[in-house]
């Protein structure tokens, strides 16, 4: 498989008043041809700007102070902003989490659909405006050439998302990310907007990154997955690795703190006991270490490196090291192995 | 069983109309009747704009009621004012937890004070020492370290902001709680450890609960039974096993359709239903008991078929 994208061993630092905040911590991951590669983590584990930084949409604040961000074979970080703003809304687009402020509201959306045409290709405006309209009948707005000329406040939430959507995808982007583009929707627009960009992917050919919090929005969409924690990767593989065999102690949290429809009042729910870790001073070992059930002393004093599981599934948990105790992952993970080994899988 | 229980909250024919005269009016919560049961968690779920929150809103008083009628306790709270002390008292009886753990907290307050504030409206406590005792038994009820009592909110992450809101409605030893989607805002991780303590509360304390959200796979693991509204009516009303297992209304089954699973196998197979928008009501159409204990919003016709299986 063709690797369109690579990030390699980024750091992004913020500058803040109570002093730097290490908010990337040495992620390296890539994005094949084709694919849906979904980024997992709480609010603050560093997804979005691990994102930002391959477009290098950071705060003012924020300085990437190591690593890599190769685009077909192109290291994106050594380039001009001049060079960078060709890319961006051209080759690579993002989709935002807020449709209702990611539009501006004085300009009609036929114009802002087109605009990424107008900057980017020697189109006439004509063609641009032909061709916002064709978008816009692709992302499912009913009526298109009478909605044209109508302004983001005549449309509701879900609409607005697909008109994003739709400016994004205008210029048939290589590279598609998507930043929690469905949490500030309702559950049955969410899945008529999953199915959407499932079916643009196919149709237009386009890779995406796609970011959320929500394991079971991963579970509908994703090829393959990385969970963050803390400024760092900790986990990635396909998504049936990370969902029916997953490995690291902070993975096992999530998938078992989420009610499935199965899950009886009676069952108390799992929680990961604690918070995430402050990041302006990150711990020497393990960061999910205070709040993992399963640490041990290493944990404490020195980071895990990613142990291989299976040849596209890696994490990075002292668990996996060959002189680890066993020990017994909750329930709900156990039953997770069992469909792993009904699906062929090699369960350690 | 139903015959035993006792209703604490009972909602008859409420109607919440906005901007009423107006060509902008909103019939918000349009002729909507149910009970609540004491010591019961009571789901309310719909989408946004459906009239959830403005459904606890109005039982709360947090509005004038359009027309209909609230018993709480069998007392008719829909029609007191909103400044006497009938509307005190009865605050003190029902409080409300706010979805949003930054917004509903007062930047400039100390957290002894925002949760103590409920206490000193009501003259609770004689001095402060009584005050701090109190204080600290809360937060000590909401697992937070009741040292931190004299921090301000923006010291707090959003689940401990949560947990402060849910000490500040606790304050007053009320027996109602509307919860108002009081683990949207919160973290996957976050969000079993506030729900854990919600429940142990109420098994202490004896609570009922009105909880409202949208994440239906919680509700159906908080709640005992469950509600959902559409367009200002309640569409579905049953136990939350049942609703989930043998759901009527085709929005029910639209919206169950469309709950994300984490388990990948289920999603790729999964086939979404969608629901017809265009004439979602039918003038011979009223919420009715169509199995024991589950309603639908459905004509006679089809009640009486229903009956028969």
């Amino acid at each position: 498989m063709d690797k369109i994208l690579e990030v390699k061993d980024l750091h992004v630092d913020f500058d803040t008043y109570n002093g730097v905040v290490h908010a990337i911590r040495g992620v390296s991951f890539h994005l094949n041809a084709g694919e849906t590669l979904a980024i997992v983590g709480e609010s603050g584990s560093g997804k979005s700007i691990t994102v930002r930084s391959i477009l290098q949409l950071l705060a003012k604040n924020g300085t990437i102070s190591k690593g890599e961000v190769l685009y077909h074979g192109d290291d994106l970080l050594q380039k001009s902003d001049k060079e960078m703003d060709k890319l961006r809304g051209n080759k690579i687009s993002m989709i935002f989490q807020d449709p209702m402020t990611s539009l501006d509201p004085t300009m009609t959306i036929g114009k802002q659909v087109a605009e990424p045409l107008l900057i980017h290709n020697n189109v006439s405006k004509k063609d641009a405006l032909k061709r916002a309209e064709e978008v816009l009948r692709l992302v499912g707005i009913p009526n298109p050439q009478a909605r044209m000329n109508d302004y983001p406040h005549q449309f509701s939430g879900g609409q607005r998302q697909r008109i994003v959507i739709a400016i994004a995808i205008v210029d048939y982007p290589e590279i598609l990310i998507a930043d929690e583009p469905t949490t500030a929707l309702d559950v049955t627009v969410q899945a008529q907007i999953i199915d959407l960009l499932k079916e643009l992917q196919q149709k237009i050919g386009t890779s995406i990154i796609f970011i959320t919090h929500d394991l079971g929005v991963v579970a509908g969409i994703a090829d393959r997955v990385a969970v963050m924690y803390a400024g760092r990767l900790v986990e990635f593989g396909s998504v049936n690795d990370i969902f029916y065999n997953p490995q690291h102690p902070y993975t096992w949290g999530l998938l078992d703190s989420m009610p499935t429809l199965d899950t009886n009042e009676s069952d108390r729910l799992n929680s990961i006991p604690g918070t995430p870790p402050n990041l302006l001073n990150p711990p020497k070992g393990d960061a999910f270490a205070p709040r993992n059930a399963y640490a041990m002393e290493i944990d404490e004093e020195q980071q895990p490196p990613f142990f291989k599981v299976s040849k596209h599934h890696y994490a990075a948990t002292w668990l996996l090291h060959p002189n680890a105790p066993k020990v017994t992952p909750p329930a709900s993970i156990l039953n997770r192995f069992e469909k792993f080994k009904k699906l062929g899988g090699n369960v350690k | 069983m139903a015959d035993e229980r006792q209703v604490i909250v009972s909602v008859k024919n409420l109607k919440q109309y906005f901007n009423i005269g107006k060509p902008n009016m909103v019939k918000a919560v349009d002729d909507v009747s149910f009970d609540i049961y004491k010591g019961e968690t009571f789901g309310l779920v719909g989408e946004s704009g459906s009239g959830k929150s403005t459904t606890g809103r109005s039982i709360i008083r947090l509005y004038n009621p359009t027309d209909g009628h609230i018993y709480f306790n069998g007392q008719d709270i829909s029609k007191i004012k909103s400044h006497g002390s009938k509307m005190k008292e009865f605050r003190r009886e029902m409080q409300m937890i706010f979805q949003d753990p930054y917004a509903s907290l007062n930047p400039r307050m100390k957290v002894k004070d925002i949760i103590a504030e409920g206490l000193d409206v009501h003259h609770l406590v004689k001095n402060d020492d009584e005050r701090d005792k109190r204080v600290r038994e809360l937060l000590d009820m909401v697992n937070l370290n009741p040292e931190h009592m004299t921090r301000y909110p923006y010291e707090f992450s959003g689940g401990q902001r949560q947990r402060i809101g849910i000490a500040r409605a606790l304050a007053v030893d009320p027996q109602f709680i509307i919860a108002d989607e009081p683990i949207s805002a919160l973290d996957v991780s976050i969000q079993a450890q506030v729900v854990n303590l919600m429940q142990d509360i109420q098994k202490k304390q004896g609570l009922t609960y009105l909880f409202i959200a949208h994440d239906l796979s919680m509700v159906k693991y908080i709640s005992d039974r469950i509600a959902v509204m559409y367009r200002g009516k309640i569409v579905e009303l049953a136990n939350s096993d049942e609703i989930y297992n043998n759901p009527l209304h085709p929005y029910t089954q639209s919206l169950l359709s469309a709950i994300p699973v984490p388990d990948p196998a289920i999603e790729t197979k999964r086939t979404r239903i969608d629901f017809d928008h265009k004439r979602p009501f039918e003038d011979d159409q009223r919420l009715q008991e169509v199995l024991p204990g589950h309603f639908l919003y459905c004509n006679d016709e089809k009640a009486a078929s229903l009956k028969k299986n």
